[in-house]
């Protein structure tokens, strides 16, 4: 029943052309020798070169850098409490505030939350720089955090903690050596989300960045502003670069991964 | 209730109070005062140095005035109505395109299907910022796609797409039809091949089982997916922004622009909230939609 019909075929190769066109001749452009991105005159790799002479693009770089790491290290470990008391927690006062508190921030608009936040900042006083867009991101990414996480917990079987306690382990101990082992894959993947959601972040950043500290979206979105420019395309290739080759290796090894789990499951049934 | 508990539930919950609920209240309380010259830009700020005096002084400052404002001036309620409809629209469009990528998935060899799905999600990854400015290449008057139209020879002239709604509703349909392709698909794939077969046997032709069994089974899937795009449409500000022109009227890029340009919080934060205000009724129909799929799972 399930075959390759002429419309699945025709329907899978527009689909995948129209996600990916567009960002082939992004990157066919960055290498074009004229200034114009519009005109091919030639291979060249000039664009790079000068990108990387660009002082305050390598500075927004850096400033983004250590914005993603910290914020999504803070989000994570934020997003897996949120996680373990909302599946595990049981009752408490106020749950639903707070379940409500980790959906909401995944619908609501960009603009809202960036200038609640900067409402937030001015009125107590606090100066506008990596450490309010650190506090943002973390505020925004521990949510998508929590979901990925808690959506494991759920999966998992209970019964493994209550065993781990049972033979006297501390609710910290299980955790330690049962759950976070488990519920690794989900924790790391949330990490890896949180970072790209705050180095991809325009909007809330804009309003939680101060005049001394811009991150790389801040400094490409004030640069595109005024048209394309071939700098624009080399360092957008970079960053598609450094993406495409994390996604994909982090499918191999998960797809690894899984046929390892196959193998052995049936080595254990024999 | 030990302490490990206490401090486990209350470091997460007193962040997202702090850093999420109190902002909104923030932002409610500068919505009703009034634009100042000043550092902060409005008034009536709170003194508590002045202890109850200062309270009631502060309370009887505030008015419902930005809010009159935004009915009387027809710019806003027109951004409202716009982004409403360009939300809409490029919903619908984004289902069209979506809905056969996500079939064609759904119905491809089951060893293809965890790499298509991974080509799906890879874009997701790939900065939103950087696939909107993808196009700005492309739509622009001497862009690619104007080039390739003249060397066809399907047109004489090039024609105007960048910076006008078109550009808008490509963008928006571009960006977010991986989030309308994932729930379709996750219905689709789940669907039992043999109800269609059975549709076939009883005298179907594969265009009315696909309109009769099909379609019905994956509605779930769909409205999930119109949601998805739909709810941040709403707020845009990038893709507006960038593709679209001076004449394309987003509220999120209205509240940018109040903000930023003209510096009228008061006014910016009234914007917020009755943005909000719009976004409560889909969120509530998703999420009542998100109940009903997880209860027929059970």
């Amino acid at each position: 029943m399930r075959r390759l019909s002429w419309f699945n075929v025709t329907s899978l190769t527009l689909g995948f052309a129209f996600l990916y066109i567009p960002i082939l001749i992004l990157v066919i452009y960055s290498f074009n020798e004229s200034r114009l991105v519009t005109v091919w005159a030639g291979f060249s790799t000039k664009w790079y070169g000068t990108l990387l002479q660009n002082q305050a693009f390598l500075d927004a770089a850096t400033v983004t850098l250590k914005v993603g790491v910290i914020s999504s290290t803070i989000a994570t470990i934020l997003g897996t409490m949120a996680a373990y008391v909302m599946v595990r927690g049981g009752r408490f006062f106020g749950r639903t505030l707070f379940s409500g508190m980790i959906y909401a921030p995944l619908v609501m608009p960009e603009v809202i939350t960036g200038l609640s936040l900067l409402l937030l900042f001015i009125a107590i006083g606090l100066d506008r720089g990596i450490f309010t867009i650190v506090l943002a991101h973390a505020t925004f990414s521990m949510c998508y955090v929590s979901v990925v996480v808690s959506s494991r917990l759920v999966s998992f079987d209970k019964s493994l903690e209550e065993a781990a306690l049972d033979l006297g382990c501390t609710p910290f101990d299980a955790f330690k050596s049962v759950t976070l082992p488990i519920i690794a894959p989900a924790v790391i993947s949330g990490w890896l989300l949180a970072f790209t959601l705050s180095l991809d972040d325009l909007v809330i950043a804009s309003f939680a960045a101060g005049p001394s500290s811009t991150t790389l979206p801040i400094k490409i979105y004030s640069a595109v502003r005024l048209g394309v420019t071939p700098e624009i395309n080399a360092l957008s290739t970079i960053m598609i670069g450094i993406v495409a080759f994390g996604v994909i290796t982090a499918s191999l090894v998960s797809k690894r991964n899984i046929a390892r789990i196959k193998r052995d499951e049936q080595n254990a049934l024999k | 209730m030990n302490y490990r508990r206490l401090l486990l539930i209350s470091v997460p919950y007193l962040w997202l109070f702090a850093l999420f609920l109190v902002p909104f209240f923030i932002v409610m309380k500068i919505s009703l005062s009034d634009l100042a010259i000043a550092i902060p830009p409005y008034t009536p700020t709170l003194s508590l140095g002045e202890g109850w005096q200062g309270f009631k002084e502060f309370w009887s400052g505030l008015d419902m005035e930005n809010y009159i404002f935004l009915t009387e001036d027809d710019l806003y309620w027109k951004a409202y109505l716009s982004s409403f409809k360009i939300a809409f629209f490029s919903t619908v469009l984004t289902l069209l395109v979506g809905y056969p990528i996500a079939y064609g998935m759904a119905n491809a060899p089951p060893e293809w299907r965890p790499t298509l799905m991974m080509f799906i999600i890879l874009p997701f990854w790939t900065s939103f910022l950087i696939r909107v400015y993808a196009w700005m290449g492309i739509l622009s008057k001497q862009g690619f796609l104007n080039q390739f139209l003249l060397w066809s020879g399907l047109i004489d002239d090039p024609l105007v797409l960048l910076n006008t709604n078109i550009a808008v509703y490509i963008g928006i349909v571009y960006t977010y039809v991986p989030f309308m392709i994932l729930p379709i698909y996750a219905t689709l794939e789940k669907l039992d091949g043999s109800l269609i077969e059975a549709a076939v046997d009883l005298g179907c032709s594969r265009f009315k089982a696909f309109w009769l069994v099909t379609i019905p089974l994956s509605k779930s899937g769909v409205i999930a997916g119109c949601f998805l795009v739909f709810i941040p449409a709403l707020g845009e500000f990038v893709i507006p922004s960038l593709l679209g022109g001076s004449r394309t009227l987003m509220i999120g890029k209205v509240l940018w622009e109040e903000f930023f340009s003209n510096r009228d919080w008061p006014v910016a934060s009234a914007v917020a909230v009755i943005l909000l205000l719009l976004l409560v009724i889909p969120i509530v129909l998703f999420q009542r939609n998100e109940q009903k799929q997880r209860e027929a799972e059970q």
